[in-house]
């Protein structure tokens, strides 16, 4: 871990002075089950992506490309609607 | 011109408050600040204010109003009392937290229960970690001129922390007195523009208030708090020194009396400073040398001025109108007493815990403490260091 800036460093009050950072903060840490795709059972009709809360489902041309495994917390949301099955859950060791 | 008007505590704190004409105010009435928010309701139904007055739904909701506007870039003050301020609890370390200036008017009341509506200081004695500034105000006229300076004290950019001025609920709140007025224009220069560090309402340069804030910078945020509290005494003291130029009323952090030759003394907060001065008066035109420390500021506590005045006494005695249940004495006496312990000889101290519930104590009970103290310099010996003063047995 690299060393954090001290107490004199840092904007006071815990404020965060710009804006679209989020994605810096990585969650993916916080996820007990990681979802793993079946691509033969995939239709890219990317349910998925309209569901997950964490704007983790990766789309390129158009089509499912991959979890964003840094973010994606585990909530399995896009395991319930996916209506092909085509995706399950496994445990992260 | 100046002005001279009778006014209660509540009344005064609400001209002050006039004269501010803060962006905002947000608040839920509560004996006995219900004068006061009445008063400033009465100001703003008249358009003598520009302030948006926001009748919350309870004391948390409106002070979460305030943090949310103080943040967003206004000017911002309410008021309550008691169960009010036990209400706001959690947003009082938020708004001290995010260091947003917001100035509250604490009409000193018990905490139930029994339910009770009568002044003591258990109510902020207990916020007295809060990261709030303490100035609690002997009468009317303090509890004017400390709404004032507040605002300057809030704002100052070393600092950037909610301050309370507190005054005794009924005692001061409701009994009506001489008060000096300033102009208008004085108190608007006085006070400035509100200049915001990061509003939220400046869409150039977006901010956050609030965020997830763990182990690993919690800790360093606390700290920045710590540092701001550590200016605090300076702060005060000159915009004190401002106001009393500017007002031809000087304030201290506190204000002593009878001490140059004191050999014994008591210190004491808000109205009871009055009796106790009276009665120290009466003494010291006998002969006796007895003196008064009244404490104006009691966070940041100014420990090296206390106990620079206090060093040569014999005998210290300290009234608190709260206790600390369970604790070695109450909250000032615990102060006192440890602000006196890196000297290497110091007074006795002693602690009285006085006045709960509104229970009246008068210059007989002041005249007794002191002739405790004075048996306790004579002897050397303290029977008992903490007793509690008008209670029936």
């Amino acid at each position: 871990m690299t060393e954090k800036p001290g107490w004199k460093r840092i904007p006071t009050g815990g404020l965060i002075l710009t804006a679209g950072n989020a994605k810096e903060y990585k969650t993916g840490d916080w996820r007990t089950q990681r979802p793993v795709i079946n691509r033969d059972l995939c239709s890219n009709c990317l349910t998925c992506w309209i569901n997950c809360p964490d704007s983790s489902i990766l789309v390129e041309d158009g089509k499912f490309k991959a979890f964003d495994l840094d973010h994606c917390k585990g909530c399995a949301i896009c395991v319930t609607v996916c209506p092909k099955k085509a995706i399950h859950m496994e445990p992260e060791r | 011109m100046p002005k001279i008007l009778p006014l209660n505590g509540d009344d005064a704190a609400a001209f002050a408050m006039k004269q501010i004409d803060p962006d905002l105010v947000a608040a839920y009435p509560i004996t006995p600040q219900t004068e006061l928010m009445q008063s400033f309701s009465q100001f703003v139904a008249d358009g003598e204010v520009q302030t948006e007055l926001i009748v919350a739904e309870s004391e948390h909701s409106a002070l979460s109003a305030c943090v949310g506007a103080c943040a967003a870039g206004g000017r911002v003050m309410t008021a309550t009392s008691s169960q009010g301020l036990a209400y706001m609890w959690e947003i009082l370390y938020i708004a001290a937290g995010y260091r947003l200036p917001i100035v509250m008017n604490v009409i000193n009341r018990t905490l139930s229960g029994p339910i009770n509506i009568h002044c003591d200081h258990s109510d902020t004695m207990g916020a007295r970690d809060s990261g709030w500034l303490q100035l609690y105000g002997e009468n009317p006229q303090e509890a004017y001129d400390n709404t004032i300076q507040a605002v300057r004290i809030a704002e100052h950019k070393d600092l950037r922390l909610p301050v309370m001025c507190c005054m005794d609920g009924f005692i001061t709140s409701h009994a009506v007195e001489r008060v000096d007025l300033l102009d208008d224009n004085v108190v608007k220069d006085f006070v400035g523009e509100f200049v915001p560090t990061h509003p939220l309402l400046d869409i150039e340069h977006p901010v956050t208030y609030g965020p997830l804030d763990l182990y690993d910078y919690f800790f360093e945020h606390k700290m920045q708090e710590i540092d701001a509290m550590s200016r605090a005494e300076r702060v005060v003291r000159e915009v004190s020194n401002k106001y009393g130029k500017m007002a031809g009323r000087s304030y201290g952090l506190m204000e002593p009396y009878g001490m140059e030759d004191a050999e014994t003394a008591i210190v004491v907060l808000s109205s009871t400073a009055g009796t106790t001065r009276a009665t120290a008066k009466e003494m010291r035109q006998a002969g006796r040398k007895v003196g008064m420390i009244k404490v104006r500021c009691f966070r940041p506590f100014p420990k090296d001025e206390l106990a620079g005045l206090l060093a040569d006494v014999k005998a210290v005695a300290v009234l608190d109108r709260s206790d600390g249940l369970g604790a070695y004495g109450a909250p000032v006496f615990n102060e006192v007493r440890n602000a006196l312990y890196d000297r290497d000889q110091g007074p006795e101290v002693v602690n009285y815990v006085y006045g709960l519930g509104g229970r009246d104590i008068g210059q007989p009970d002041i005249a007794g403490v002191y002739a405790d103290l004075a048996d306790i310099a004579a002897t050397g010996k303290v029977k008992q260091r903490v007793r509690y003063l008008g209670v029936r047995e």
